[in-house]
């Protein structure tokens, strides 16, 4: 390697005036970071913060729904609580969290050392965060969204809903839908583009491959809700008509863009789940995953499917018989290779050694859990049954055992799983095993009456119910339930401080704590920032137990390296990286400024409208290397020729 | 180069980074725009007491700025094949050519809009005209981001930055504006050429 300038070189460039951050640790290296697990920490933090803030809205909800003519919230309080208790907990909690994941351990479970697009990665998750503090600025700026998370037009259009709260709704999820299709495309080109040598398409593990599933469904759904949020924001904003019905606005246009991006959204939340619970299952069945190509293409056939089920969300809407009739059979059918999973998974239980720790308790939940939430669902997808079930509880019901029982347990699975990879020590198993066993009867106290109370006729999104129709004793268990499940939480809460508390001063917990399979763990815990010391080549599916296990001469599965010959100790020096930018975190912060100036006044949207073309330019003409520590930051620099070039190889030092 | 974090010397597809990026990102914009044709095809016959889209089209008009619009992915290739070459002053050339016949067709567009309003056909006149307005607006928005980014790289060729080597950088913009010239060509079907309804 040349090097074809000097730092002087560097400093008599025009362009040079855009110095780069220098690593650190302190919280501008946390504001700057390029780095893809600092990055997904960041995700994680934001999404758990969220969850508690979308929690304590939950219960806010339960409270005024624990006996009947509740007065803890008034209608129009619940209308808002019940909006952002849905928005927040979907796009602000379950994808985040997803993200965090998938930001985490995608380069790492392929072999790469960052993810194609660093400081994209980084806009991603500012943007996030920004759509994020702009839906919740609503609270306290005129009040909250309060058409629901399903935001139907026009009932969401001003003359039924004057508060600016739905036009926080569009603006937030517009900022948080954008941060979601740059990440989708950057994690797209990762996987497709960085594999390390030998890990063909068919040798990434199935987390890996329903995260690829669950980016290229964000790449084609995101553009269909932004469409539908343009559509709301235009007509509220700018009086355009699209959802006015005395001029001939339709009132299905909404609810078919929407569910259009809707449905794929639900496989988009639960595919990352999948995959956790797929990395988590055979490593503590002690056994390779069960049919591993009919793991990814019952994915891949999920991916496809998703797009051709979304009218089952408007069985009642007026849709017609054939309209009807064909998407019932489509939702039955999505059914199939949801179906399959769960058999593989239950194939891969089948004759191993199960050691249930804690992540293991949880994926078995999703496996359980979800399957129920699995089985409503095609009670739904017959369309004479949903024309009863529709707009109840059971729909809640339904909704919840997919969504708590199949992400949220996923989540907290891959949580307890992968703690050991980030942060060095273990979570408490026992304190875990307390955590799982109370979520789980919390869930099911809260989730399950839902089903008695929707088949009993109760209405879903209405404030309050009057005594007499038998609805309340199942109404009470449920709000016992779900201070259950908060209690379930502060349990994590508290295994978190503890265990990083016992863990302060002592050596990190060694590598490959739970005998696991995929490339990740080849790397020491916690992981360091250049990931792989020597980038690893690979010549199996579960790779990494390749290198652990081998056979006998009489066929046997016998132990041939112990983890520490296996694992690099992470010495590597000199290893180029990425260096961190202050831009993406100026230009996120310019979209509030907009979103609120649109709101409010427009000339907000000047000062939010320069940071955010400023911070592109600057982003462009900045150094693309950091000439003390860096190489190779050929990202995200369409246009950015000036810098490029001359600095390609800057000195090693 | 093994030893880089994000290299694109060696890419699994063979492909860089930014190449394949743009390729999923315009497969995005697919349904960007699908979405944006479906609402103009749903509302197309809903004028209200607005004027009617087959009384207010100018479909002569609107066929000379497509004609502009769609020689200006010729003059396009022409600028790749030009730095391909190492010819940059051919480049230049016809990089402002494309950016010139992108400005005339914007400037047909605001033309056009004028017109409609003074005949009656305001944004919030019709669902018709909220949708005409909207679809054709995204689409002249992303062609105009088009002239920002083919002036961009105009200005740095003069200064010397835009060589032989980054004809890739010309290539992946040639490629967003070969998507939005094709996407011109279902609009300027579906909204003009498809006889529309009048009053
Ligand atoms: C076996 C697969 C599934 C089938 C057959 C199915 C079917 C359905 C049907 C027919 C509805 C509409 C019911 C109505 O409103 O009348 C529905 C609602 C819903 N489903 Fe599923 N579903 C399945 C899996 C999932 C998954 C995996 C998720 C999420 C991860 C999910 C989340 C939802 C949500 C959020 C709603 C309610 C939307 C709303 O109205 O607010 N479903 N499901
Ligand atoms: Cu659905």
């Amino acid at each position: 390697m040349t090097a074809t300038t000097t730092v002087e070189d560097v400093v008599d460039q025009p362009l040079g005036v855009y110095t780069r951050p220098t690593g650190g640790n302190g919280w501008r290296d946390w504001i700057t970071t390029v780095d893809h697990k600092k990055i997904g920490i960041l995700y994680g933090v934001a999404a758990l913060f969220f969850f508690v803030v979308g929690g304590i809205e939950a219960l806010l909800i339960r409270l005024q729904l624990a006996t009947p003519n509740g007065t803890v919230l008034g209608a129009d309080m619940y209308n808002q609580v019940f909006t952002m208790h849905g928005v927040t907990m979907i796009f602000l909690a379950a994808m985040p969290l997803s993200a965090a994941f998938a930001n985490y351990l995608i380069p790492l479970q392929i072999g790469a050392r960052d993810v194609a697009f660093p400081r994209l990665n980084a806009l991603s998750f500012w943007a996030f965060l920004a759509g994020g503090i702009v839906l919740n600025l609503s609270w306290v700026m005129g009040g909250a969204p309060d058409g629901g998370w399903f935001g139907y037009a026009p009932n969401t259009g001003i003359v039924f809903s004057p508060s600016p709260g739905m036009d926080f709704y569009a603006l937030g999820l517009q900022i948080t839908g954008v941060a979601s299709l740059m990440s989708s495309i950057n994690l797209t080109v990762t996987v497709l583009n960085m594999r390390a040598p030998g890990m063909t398409l068919f040798r990434m593990p199935v987390f890996t491959w329903m995260m690829l599933v669950t980016q290229l469904l964000l790449v084609f759904a995101m553009p269909v809700i932004a469409v539908a949020l343009f559509l709301l924001t235009f007509s509220r904003l700018f009086g355009a008509r699209f959802f006015d019905p005395s001029v001939g606005g339709d009132a299905l246009l909404w609810q078919h863009l929407f569910w259009i991006f809707g449905h794929p959204e639900v496989y988009i939340l639960i595919l990352p789940s999948f995959g956790i619970i797929s990395e988590v299952i055979p490593t503590f069945s002690r056994k390779p995953i069960f049919g591993y190509p009919f793991m990814v293409f019952s994915g891949i056939a999920i991916g496809f499917m998703g797009w051709g089920v979304w009218a089952h969300h408007m069985f009642v809407s007026g849709i017609g018989p054939i309209s009807v009739a064909a998407f019932s059979l489509s939702t039955m059918f999505i059914a199939v290779p949801t179906g399959v999973k769960i058999l593989n998974w239950m194939a891969t239980m089948w004759g191993g050694r199960i050691k249930f720790s804690a992540p293991m308790l949880f994926a078995v939940g999703v496996v359980s859990m979800f399957t129920i939430g699995g089985l409503s669902g095609v009670t739904h997808a017959i369309s004479p049954a949903d024309t009863q079930q529709t707009d109840t509880y059971y729909i809640v019901a339904h909704f919840h055992y997919v969504i708590f029982g199949g992400i949220v347990f996923g989540l907290f699975a891959g949580l307890y799983f992968w703690w050991p990879k980030v942060f060095g020590h273990m979570l408490s198993d026992g304190v875990g095993k307390v955590n799982f066993w109370v979520m789980l009867v919390g869930f099911n106290l809260t989730f399950g009456p839902m089903h008695v109370l929707g088949l009993q006729g109760m209405s879903r999104r209405i404030d309050s119910y009057s005594p007499g129709f038998g609805f309340e004793l199942w109404n009470m268990v449920s709000t016992i339930g779900s201070f259950l499940i908060a209690l379930s939480i502060a349990i994590f809460v508290v295994n978190v401080i503890m265990s990083a508390m016992k863990a302060r001063g002592q050596a990190p917990c060694g590598p490959d704590p739970w005998d696991a399979r995929s490339l990740e763990w080849l790397t020491p815990n916690p992981t360091p920032v250049h990931n792989f010391d020597e980038v690893p080549v690979v010549e199996s599916l579960d790779e990494f137990w390749h290198r652990k296990y081998g056979t006998d001469d009489d066929g046997r599965v016998v132990r041939v390296a112990s983890a520490e010959e296996v694992c690099e100790d992470g010495s590597a020096v000199g290893v180029h990286l990425p260096p961190p930018s202050f831009w993406p975190i100026v230009f996120a912060s310019g979209l509030p400024f907009i979103a609120l100036g649109l709101i409010f006044n427009l000339w907000l949207t000047v000062p939010g409208g320069l940071l955010v073309v400023m911070a592109i330019y600057a982003w462009i003409f900045e150094p693309v290397d950091d000439p003390d520590a860096a190489h190779g930051d050929h990202d995200d620099h369409e246009g950015d020729e000036a810098a490029a070039d001359t600095i390609e190889e800057a000195p090693v030092v | 180069m093994s030893d880089t974090a994000t290299s694109d010397h060696a890419t699994t597809t063979g492909m860089t980074h930014n190449k394949l990026a743009m390729w999923v990102f315009l497969g995005s914009e697919c349904l960007l725009f699908g979405a944006l044709i479906s609402t103009y095809l749903v509302y197309r016959g809903r004028f209200a007491s607005g004027p009617a889209p087959g009384d207010i089209f100018d479909i002569p008009f609107t066929s000379v700025s497509s004609f502009v619009l769609l020689m200006s992915s010729l003059t396009m290739v022409l600028a790749l094949s030009a730095i391909k070459r190492g010819d940059l002053r051919n480049n230049r050339l016809w990089l402002l050519t494309t950016a010139l016949l992108g400005s005339l067709f914007i400037g047909g567009q605001v033309y056009e809009f004028t017109t409609f309003f003074r005949e009656g056909l305001g944004y919030t006149t019709s669902p018709f005209s909220s949708a005409f307005f909207t679809l054709t607006g995204f689409h002249g928005v992303h062609v105009s981001l088009g002239i920002i980014m083919l002036m961009s790289m105009f200005i740095s060729s003069l200064r010397g930055s835009l060589r032989k080597e980054h004809s890739e950088t010309v290539e992946i913009i040639g490629l967003y504006w070969h998507f939005v010239d094709i996407v011109w060509i279902f609009i300027f079907t579906v909204i003009y050429l498809v006889p529309s309804p009048t009053s």
